[in-house]
């Protein structure tokens, strides 16, 4: 019973930040639902039983994207409204078509009901130790990679958002324009 | 117990409003936060199908996508920098610097 109260009142406010993410005309009202929403959704990975899953999404998400975010907000002007394409029935249909096409593709192996279990959660072990073995014998080598990719994104972030950190913005245009 | 479905639907609201702010979004920071919104929602669902198949593969899929998001957010914000200090905007009407 409460695990169903959770799920529901995690699910309904997940969608209202989230809505409050597209919906609003000011970034900063943007970022922070975006923020509550990441927190929200931790949430629902704690009541899937990947815990380990729920505190990566915590620190990295609401901790590193969200802190970049803002971060990043210094060098924009948020104060003003944000201008917005003109929406139609079209835009509906489009984004509620492709949703239900990649539903239908992460459910047609269940359909066929061939799926077993590659990696089997164990009994008695917690989810962290769980994840970690699999993750260092399994999937060593993408880990490996996805080290290095976020070493290369982390070089390559510093470098443009560093570059001419202290010159002004008019002389670039001027520099642009020769 | 809530069925994998509930979880299924949730994770398709959610990307139904990740694509939604992709598509009516003009400011390029917008389309960032929408598809953050997308990468989640893809998370909730391969959390769910792990749960319930009592399988791990879902979970590091869904470390890896965030991974991916960590370091998307890194270089695109980078390169939103770049682009706000030339041209003093971030709408997505300014990038139309290839006319067909």
């Amino acid at each position: 019973m409460i695990e169903l109260i959770a799920f529901y009142t995690f699910a309904f406010l997940t969608i209202a930040s989230f809505m409050v993410v597209v919906t609003s005309k000011n970034a900063l009202y943007s970022m922070s639902a975006l923020a509550s929403g990441m927190i929200l959704i931790s949430g629902l990975f704690f009541l899937l039983n990947a815990d380990f899953l729920g505190v990566v999404q915590l620190i990295v998400y609401t901790g590193a994207v969200i802190a970049l975010y803002a971060f990043a907000m210094i060098f924009f002007d948020t104060t003003k409204d944000i201008k917005e394409s003109k929406s139609s029935k079209m835009i509906f249909l489009l984004s509620a078509f492709s949703s239900i096409l990649l539903v239908l593709i992460m459910t047609m192996p269940m359909a066929s009901g061939e799926v077993s279990a590659l990696y089997p959660v164990h009994q008695g072990v917690g989810n962290a130790q769980d994840v970690g073995m699999v993750l260092f014998t399994k999937y060593l080598i993408p880990f490996e990679v996805a080290a290095v990719m976020l070493l290369v994104a982390m070089i390559g972030g510093i470098i443009m958002a560093g570059k001419k950190m202290d010159a002004n913005i008019n002389e670039m245009k001027e520099e642009l324009e020769k | 117990m809530i069925a994998m479905e509930h979880y299924i639907i949730l994770s398709t609201l959610l990307f139904a409003i990740g694509m939604y702010g992709v598509i009516i979004r003009k400011n390029l920071l917008m389309l960032f936060f929408a598809t953050e919104i997308m990468l989640n929602a893809v998370n909730v669902a391969l959390a769910a199908i792990s749960n319930y198949y009592g399988d791990l593969t879902g979970q590091m899929f869904a470390f890896f996508i965030v991974a991916i998001a960590a370091s998307e957010v890194a270089i695109g914000l980078g390169l939103l920098i770049i682009w706000f200090k030339r041209h003093g905007s971030i709408d997505l009407d300014t990038l139309k610097s290839m006319k067909g």
